[in-house]
């Protein structure tokens, strides 16, 4: 999808009438439909696509949310699920024709449980705040999103999100135990149990990362992990992007799993660098951040075998955090990788394909030369560990033709990292964003399956559609659709 | 092999045309586990091999009808494991199968289930076609995650064709320990156990006697048996003890006596059923050799927070896997109408309307 599509009309007789409906049962407060009330939600963390929202509710509790769903249902009205709004792929961007349903106000901790190290919250609490909430237990929530003070529960599960310590602590899906979830007509579903598994069909797995698409969730069980003791992190740092590459393969192949793995590289480190103050050696053409966490001296064991790893992997320089405000220092700059891409240019875009590692040389090479091709400088920053690139393409919005040069840029790198074996977004979403760029990486057989999937859960197509996954007409369009061997499979499946 | 793919996909074809009935089998190694099934066999077999491993990828990707033991023997001389230590109950398991059951050994709370560390795979559906989900990435959010929903399916969604699963390096030291407790103090010392950073890979707990494993680095393992006390078991002794426990080899499994496997919250209470018990996971597996009614044990562990699976039982009447409730029935039903709308993959072996 492109953002240049233009916004769509509210049509203000069913605005009137979808408002009262509502306010049926939800407070005046809890119903906006004026343009200035609703214009806070008129995009998510992806900016470049605005749309106002014909009318936005905010329940309260569980029953209040219930009470929306089958409210639109009964006036066929699509609801467009919301946690913090801190999305990158406009997963929450509301429809001039829809109800965007905030979970923002459910914002619980229902129970922690100590013994069984899990915590019960609703899906407007916010990612950090369970880790805060159980911090003084010695337990802590391990995805770590590094939106993690804004971003909500909620939007996590819908996201599968990850964070810098995925590679070690996995991401939503691998730390969740059980979900409550109303479908589109408001009929509850409890996914997931206790235990560390359910009876049937892995519907938690299924919920976790559809974007919203399947069902609205109402709470959400999560593990607790007892924090580790202590944490050191190992700095590296490299002439060549290839060599620093290869120190992260050779990191793995040694059978250490850091609790961190990220990678910078000169533009990025040159970047953050007048804002944190990092110490970072600016001529290097890439650094890694190479952590390990546990007991004192089982990190001390790690430390030492990293710190092997890189200097064989010919690291130009290697420090070792001394202390925890030497590690958080090391960590300053990538954790300020985006907010320092905004302050060096007026606008950026961030992308997020993943890409088998023995790739990076080759990716990384291509985005310079793309770069190059476009005349828009990028930003490399990315969990390395894990092949997740986020390259950060700068660009500014008040120059004539500078955003669809920059979309264009991005989708490019978006296909290669499909041809190299990978996919479009490793942990943002596909949204609308990547909408066109799911024509590349599926073929009209599994977008058919995933359309059927969504029927399943939403025969009417009322919750959040025209999200995640491209109709079949729009990628025949779009000119994007794979006929393998000259056939086209399922010829007789209609084009939604 | 991609010959064997199309023949295999004509098959489901042929039998969709004429809703008959098929019976996915690689190896025959859970051909016990799940309700009975008719149907003419549809064998994987013929489909192995592995497709392609990089251990600095932390990522193998092998054929449904590759035996367990030969991935797990190219993993090991690479230096890596499936951490989720599937459980074979006989030598000749595939990946398919274990899969497609979902089934995790010993290990499974501390570093993942089996559907944790799927990536991805290629599938037949119920109309013959070829689909791909996930990838070989670690992390991939593109599109909804089917591979995943395909752990545990049992052969009701589709034919399992390739799967890439993520791969870890085997832990630097392992130890065991025996110690001693009665049960609600043992599911206690597990909880506490657990919620402190000690590398605990393992536990089990049975008739008075408790195992814990610890791996990982040498240091975190030395202090933690420390720690923990207890007596030190051989290795080879340790080694052959997990084994048994993860294929259920030992003598707690054998008899003729109905097999339960209850999944429950880990610190739910002894549960008060007649019949032997043994404990894993921390206490949130409970396996129960027992006659008593199906009913009641369905109720005792739904009330701690879990599920009931008749796992081993020479009548399954009551049903192997626990009831769904009205609102996930209805959604079972319809993915299965989804993926299989002929409904000829695996009828019955889950539920009985599947
Ligand atoms: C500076 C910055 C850094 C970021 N870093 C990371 C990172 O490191 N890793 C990462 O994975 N992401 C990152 N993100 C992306 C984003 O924070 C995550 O995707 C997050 O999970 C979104 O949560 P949210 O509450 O803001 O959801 P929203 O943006 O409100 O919604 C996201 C999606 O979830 C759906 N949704 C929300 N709540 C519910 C619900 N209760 N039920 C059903 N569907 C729901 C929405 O419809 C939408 O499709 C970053 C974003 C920013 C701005």
């Amino acid at each position: 999808m492109s953002s240049l599509d233009k916004p769509a009309p509210i049509d203000a007789v069913r605005q009137s009438k979808v408002a009262a409906a509502l306010r049926a049962f939800l407070p005046t407060s809890a119903v906006l439909f004026s343009a200035e009330d609703v214009k806070p939600y008129e995009c998510d963390g992806l900016s470049a696509f605005r749309q106002l929202p014909m009318v936005v509710a905010l329940p309260e509790n569980e029953l209040q949310v219930q009470r929306v769903l089958q409210t639109c249902h009964q006036l066929q009205v699509p609801v467009v699920p919301r946690g913090a709004g801190t999305g990158l792929s406009g997963g929450a961007l509301p429809l001039g024709n829809g109800v965007l349903l905030s979970l923002a106000k459910l914002m619980r901790i229902v129970e922690i449980d100590p013994l069984a190290r899990t915590a019960r919250v609703q899906p407007g609490v916010r990612n950090l705040a369970i880790s805060e909430a159980a911090a003084p237990l010695g337990l802590y929530y391990a995805p770590d999103p590094s939106s993690q003070i804004a971003c909500s529960i909620g939007g996590n599960v819908a996201e599968n999100s990850g964070g810098m310590h995925c590679l070690k602590y996995g991401l939503t899906v691998h730390n969740i135990l059980k979900l409550r979830a109303f479908t589109v007509e408001g009929e509850l579903i409890e996914i997931g149990g206790d235990g560390l598994d359910a009876a049937g069909y892995d519907l938690l797995a299924l919920l976790t990362g559809s974007e919203g698409l399947l069902a609205v969730i109402t709470e959400v069980t999560v593990k607790l992990l007892p924090k580790p003791e202590t944490a050191q992190c190992v700095l590296a740092a490299f002439d060549d992007v290839v060599k620093a590459g290869q120190a992260v393969a050779n990191v793995i192949a040694a059978g250490i799993i850091p609790a961190g793995l990220e990678m910078m590289d000169k533009i990025t480190t040159g970047a953050v660098e007048p804002f944190v103050n990092a110490g970072y050696p600016l001529d290097a053409a890439a650094i890694l951040l190479c952590e390990s966490d546990g007991t004192p001296r089982e990190v001390a064991e790690e430390i030492a075998r990293m710190t092997a790893v890189m200097q064989h992997s010919g690291a130009t320089e290697v420090r070792v955090s001394r202390n925890e405000a030497e590690r958080v220092r090391f960590w300053a700059g990538r954790k300020n990788a985006f907010p320092a891409a905004g302050r060096v240019s007026p606008d950026y875009y961030c992308m997020d394909g993943t890409i088998p590692k023995r790739a990076l040389p080759r990716v990384l090479t291509a985005i310079a030369d793309l770069s190059k091709e476009y005349g828009l400088r990028c930003m490399n920053v990315f969990h390395a560990g894990d092949g997740n690139l986020h390259p950060l393409i700068l660009y500014d919005a008040n120059k004539p033709g500078e955003l669809a040069r920059t979309e264009e840029f991005g989708a490019r790198i978006l296909k290669l990292s499909i041809d190299v074996g990978g996919t479009i977004t490793g942990e943002h979403g596909v949204g609308v964003e990547k909408i066109d760029s799911m024509c590349d990486q599926f073929r009209a057989p599994e977008l058919a399956l995933f359309h059927a999937v969504k029927h399943a859960f939403d025969a009417q197509g009322l919750l959040n559609p025209g999200k995640a996954v491209p109709t079949l007409h729009r990628c025949a369009e779009f000119g994007r659709m794979h006929v393998h061997g000259g056939e086209e499979k399922f010829a007789d499946i209609p084009r939604f | 092999m991609e010959a064997v793919i199309r023949q295999l996909s004509q098959t489901l074809r042929d039998a969709g045309a004429s809703r008959a009935p098929l019976r996915i089998r690689g190896g025959g190694s859970k051909d016990f586990y799940g309700n009975p099934t008719a149907g003419e066999t549809l064998s994987t077999l013929a489909y192995r091999g592995i497709i392609d491993y990089e251990p600095t990828e932390l990522v193998i990707t092998a054929r449904a009808g590759t035996p367990l033991a030969e991935i797990e023997a190219a993993l090991h001389d690479n230096g890596q494991m499936l951490a989720f230590e599937p459980p074979y109950f006989g030598g000749d398991a595939t990946l398919g199968g274990c899969i497609a059951a979902g089934l995790s050994g010993p290990r499974r709370p501390y570093a993942g289930a089996a559907r944790d560390l799927v990536l991805g795979v290629r599938m037949l559906d119920g109309n013959g076609a070829d689909l791909k989900f996930g990838g070989q990435v670690m992390k991939n959010v593109a599109g909804y995650d089917v591979s995943r929903l395909m752990a545990g399916s049992m052969g009701t969604l589709g034919v399992i064709l390739e799967v890439s699963l993520k791969t870890l390096p085997l832990p630097a030291a392992e130890t065991t320990l025996h110690l001693n407790g009665e049960e609600a103090a043992a599911i206690r010392c597990f909880n506490e156990w657990a919620g402190t950073p000690m590398p605990i890979s393992a536990t089990v707990w049975r008739k008075g006697d408790i195992g814990v494993r610890l791996s990982g680095a040498h240091a975190a393992v030395e202090a933690a048996a420390k720690k923990l006390g207890g007596e030190l078991v051989a290795p080879a002794a340790a080694a052959h003890f997990w084994r048994a426990l993860r294929d259920h080899a030992n003598c707690f499994f054998a008899g003729d006596l109905p097999l339960w496997r209850l999944s429950v919250k880990s610190t739910a209470p002894p549960l008060t059923l007649p019949g032997e018990t043994l404990i894993e996971w921390n206490g949130a597996l409970r396996w129960l050799k027992t006659d008593a009614p199906a009913d009641a044990i369905r109720t005792a562990a739904a009330r701690a927070g879990g599920h009931a699976t008749l796992f081993r039982a020479a009548d399954k009447s009551a049903g192997a896997f626990h009831p769904l409730s009205p609102a996930l029935a209805q959604l079972h039903r319809k993915l299965k109408q989804t993926f299989d709308p002929a409904a000829i993959l695996n009828r019955g072996r889950l539920y009985a309307e599947l």
